[in-house]
């Protein structure tokens, strides 16, 4: 057990070993070290976030469905309850159309009726004339029995 | 050593335990303990620095992960005992926990074997355990004493740690200075030497037990199967005070520089 010049020798040697690690090996793995902690924390952050996100956006797609089927459910409904009002619109069109063709039908047979009516009418007094002068055997002026044809026609 | 069969047990040992000296600048340089841990320190740095080269914050290779592990683990340590910044503190650990558990693990290769081709340099001794000399250990238990000093007046400033060695631990009265003084003068001269003494102490020691079963394996094939068996013992347990023995230097290193921040 001797002290010598050695001691002084690896002082030197620990001092330049001390530096080399101190300025060349320590800061890079370091760094790279907290780098990788940083990264890892922010990659869990963001992790912790894109999970949020995505119950988020379950809950809006739950209630956009739920908006649509609401909505869907409408629609369905208005569009029922419009075709019954147009079923039932064309019904009482066509009702109050053949009501009406109907009632055209029956002005027309009434026309025609009454037309008949006049005709018979009229020939009936004209055969009531023919009879008239049959029997009477002579003319009569229809001019001077004007007036007695015409309330004899009126009387029919 | 069979072709040394001649030797006596004492010289046996004496000659495995002396240094490969050689005269320089007047003095003498133990040239094993210095070629030695330079090659040692040399080798894992480079190692260590070869991943601080192709580092990366993504994704490390097992390598990298490796490297890491070992950062982690002294940064670890290190941040247990010292609160302030670790920019230098952090790869000063590091640098001793390496360089010295490379120096102890010398410890395992078998001293016969290599000094086949250690006498090729030196025919007087080649010792390649660099911790195993009290020189090494006092190199860096002295080294950190000075840094210790350094953070003590960079911290507290020349005035405050004067006051500190004058007024602690018993208190600021005058009557207690001398006492004071007394006690950080055994506290300051003891730490550097019971932090060099256990790391030197545990790798001479387990030096010297090898050389003892070698020795014991040399009387015979009874002693040779005893002694191998117990060698095996010895190695395997020697493994936890090389890497124990690394650990603590660091430890102690890390604490006794806290202990210079420390405001009393």
């Amino acid at each position: 057990m001797n002290i010598n010049f050695t001691l002084g020798s690896q002082v030197i040697t620990f001092a330049v070993f001390v530096w080399f690690c101190y300025k060349f090996i320590w800061p890079p793995l370091i760094r790279a070290i907290e780098d990788r902690q940083k990264q890892v924390a922010e990659g869990l952050a963001a992790a912790e976030k894109g999970r949020l996100e995505l119950t988020n956006a379950a809950k809006r797609v739950e209630q956009e469905l739920g908006g649509a089927r609401e909505r869907a459910l409408t629609i369905v409904g208005d569009a029922a309850k419009r075709a019954q009002q147009m079923i039932e619109k064309a019904k009482n069109d066509a009702k109050a159309e053949g009501d009406r063709e109907k009632a055209a039908a029956k002005a027309e047979i009434e026309q025609e009726v009454a037309r008949a009516k006049e005709s018979l009418r009229e020939q009936v007094a004209v055969l009531a004339v023919a009879g008239a002068e049959k029997i009477l055997r002579r003319e009569v002026d229809a001019k001077a029995h004007a007036d007695l044809l015409g309330d004899l026609r009126k009387q029919l | 050593m069979a072709a040394q069969a001649d030797l006596s047990p004492t010289s046996y040992i004496s000659h495995h335990l002396t240094h490969f000296k050689v005269p320089f600048a007047g003095g003498t340089l133990n040239l094993d303990t210095v070629i030695m841990s330079v090659v040692l320190g040399v080798i894992v740095l480079a190692i260590l620095s070869r991943a601080a080269r192709n580092v990366t914050p993504g994704v490390p290779g097992k390598f990298q992960a490796a490297i890491e592990l070992l950062l982690d683990f002294v940064e670890g340590q290190v941040k247990s005992v010292f609160p302030g910044n670790r920019g230098f503190v952090g790869p000063l650990a590091l640098t001793v926990f390496v360089w010295v558990f490379m120096m102890n693990a010398m410890d395992f290769l078998p001293v016969d074997v290599i000094a086949l081709g250690t006498h090729n340099i030196s025919d007087h001794g080649f010792r390649i355990v660099p911790t195993a000399d009290i020189n090494t250990t006092f190199a860096l238990a002295l080294s950190v004493f000075g840094l210790m000093i350094f953070y003590n007046i960079k911290v507290k400033g020349l005035g405050g740690w004067v006051h500190e060695l004058f007024c602690a631990p018993f208190g600021s009265n005058p009557l207690l200075w001398p006492f004071n003084l007394a006690f950080q003068f055994v506290e300051y001269v003891s730490k550097p030497l019971s932090h060099s003494l256990r790391l030197y102490g545990n790798m001479y020691a387990g030096e010297l037990i090898f050389l003892l079963l070698w020795m014991w394996a040399a009387t015979g094939v009874v002693g040779a199967a005893i002694g191998g068996v117990l060698a095996l013992g010895w190695a395997i347990f020697h493994i936890l005070i090389v890497i124990l023995q690394a650990f603590i230097f660091m430890m102690l290193t890390a604490v006794y520089l806290a202990m210079a921040h420390e405001h009393h």
